[in-house]
């Protein structure tokens, strides 16, 4: 029997064959991929996984490919670091940063779940990948499918900055701008999944996909000795990765990699495009759709489509999810890059501000061991940070000159 | 012939308005509710919208001109 059994429809349970599906035709629900973990078992250990690859293939068996891998076999196993200064600063005395962003080859958690949908698009025998999206999910499509010599196809709204698209236009995908809002992107793209045969890697492809983000906690508990933190701060777009992560654990105390996790998940979003915290301020299990306006545009995902399992996976685990306005945004990018090196995108602003208001609300218990997931580079959104992180200091060409300006004295 | 899987949410206003009928009279659409949630204060409707191609888009902008919110049955995919 292959590891793969079939996609199950998370809200009627309906199964469906292995196929480029996404939407239970019952219920409307959204498909996973559901493994035969005993068949996983018998091939996965910790000795075996260690003896791999260092990339996300060495967890190869828990992600839903039936072949060797073939697209981005250099992505995840990011370095997963003791954050000493920054715990210092927020009183956490066990604080751990996995640093996405340094992932290959585009700089962001993104290439990992691009790596699964577009190795498992080849095995369905796309020869076509799109996706819909304005920064960093267009970046790791268009990069994997020009080094798998795939045809690409890249959705963005037309009123998208030039230097975003620019950064897609180098790998030669065809970057189609559509004119109109946000909504009209979302509909044309569903309707050209629908008309096409292509992968649309966060349409038709989703269930495999997202299975990406589940490497993020199983490095995470292998980078810690093979053990689940005690609590997680996640950044909440899709909510994708928030619940993935979370399965990511159970799948690894599932097969005994590691004992039963009791990691509490906390998410993090802007106060810009918070639809999930506000639901979970509210007590509601409702996600109620918001206009976004942040500056973390890796997050601005008003509708977002595992909202509502982000939200249980927070409130079953005993987390919290926190929003950050966008001056807290950029406050958490310096301060993650002055204490730990770290030059994170807007996300990771986003994330690290919402981990020091946890840290102060006393969410977060100084003792756990909580793992804060940084999940892209800084150089992608260095407009947020113009104008908040000083100047140059200016000086004539003379030491007299460098001295007197720095204020310096010679050592003698 | 297009297929286009949608949930429509309704304000309170619009509550009491059949829309979901009006629309399959207007335009050449089939409508098939698969799942809905509706009370006396809000609701929403799974549906699927079949059709020609411009007909499917012409029924989305009217059920938005009648002052329901529609969102594809993904949420947001632009990621």
């Amino acid at each position: 029997m292959t590891k793969m059994k079939a996609l199950v429809c998370r809200e009627c349970g309906k199964r469906y064959p292995l196929e480029p599906l996404h939407v239970c035709e019952f219920c409307f629900g959204p498909l996973e991929v559901e493994y035969n973990y005993d068949a996983i078992g018998r091939e996965m250990s910790r000795a075996s996984i260690e003896a791999g690859p260092k990339s996300l293939w060495r967890y190869a068996p828990l992600l839903p490919i039936e072949k060797e891998p073939t697209v981005g076999l250099y992505a995840g196993m990011t370095p997963l670091i003791h954050a000493k200064n920054l715990g210092r600063e927020l009183g956490l005395d066990r604080l751990y940063i996995k640093n996405d962003t340094v992932n290959h080859p585009t700089l962001s958690f993104k290439d990992r779940v691009v790596a699964v949908a577009l190795t498992r698009a080849r095995e369905f025998g796309f020869d076509t990948v799109a996706c819909a999206s304005t920064g960093n999910l267009a970046n790791s499509v268009a990069s994997h499918a020009a080094q798998a010599g795939l045809r690409c196809f890249v959705f963005i709204p037309s009123d998208l900055e030039a230097g975003k698209i620019l950064g897609n236009l180098v790998y030669r995908p065809t970057v189609v701008a559509v004119e109109g809002n946000y909504d009209d992107v979302n509909r044309l793209c569903s309707e050209v999944a629908g008309e096409y045969r292509w992968a649309f890697v966060n349409i038709n492809i989703r269930p495999y996909y997202a299975e990406g983000s589940k490497t993020l906690a199983f490095e995470t508990a292998e980078q810690l000795g093979w053990t689940a933190p005690d609590h997680v701060v996640v950044p909440i777009a899709s909510g994708s990765l928030l619940t993935k992560i979370r399965k990511g654990l159970m799948e690894l105390a599932k097969l005994g990699l590691i004992d039963q996790p009791h990691t509490k998940v906390s998410g993090a979003q802007a106060a810009g495009c918070g639809p999930v915290a506000t639901a979970f301020e509210a007590g509601r299990d409702f996600i109620k759709p918001v206009t976004p306006k942040t500056i973390a545009k890796s997050l601005a995902i008003g509708n977002p489509a595992d909202g509502y399992y982000a939200l249980k996976a927070v409130r079953e685990t005993g987390g919290s999810i926190a929003s950050v306005s966008d001056s807290e945004i950029v406050e958490g990018i310096s301060l993650l890059a002055r204490t730990e090196g770290i030059f994170a995108e807007t996300a990771g602003g986003v994330t690290t501000a919402v981990l020091a208001k946890l840290a102060r609300q006393g969410k977060i218990d100084r003792r756990e061991l909580t793992v804060a997931y940084i999940t892209g580079h800084g150089l992608k959104t260095q407009e947020a940070i113009a104008g908040s992180v000083g100047d140059v200091v200016r000086i004539q060409p003379s030491l007299s000159h460098f001295e007197q300006t720095l204020q310096l004295k010679r050592d003698t | 012939m297009a297929s286009l899987k949608v949930r429509i949410t309704f304000p309170e206003e619009q509550i009491k308005e059949p829309v979901i009928y009006q629309i399959g009279k207007e335009y050449k659409v089939v409508t098939n509710i698969r799942r809905a949630d509706v009370t006396e204060k809000t609701g929403w409707v799974d549906l699927e919208l079949i059709g020609e191609t411009k007909e499917v888009e012409k029924a989305v902008a009217g059920l938005k001109k009648k002052g329901v919110k529609v969102d594809l049955i993904e949420r947001n995919v632009i990621e």
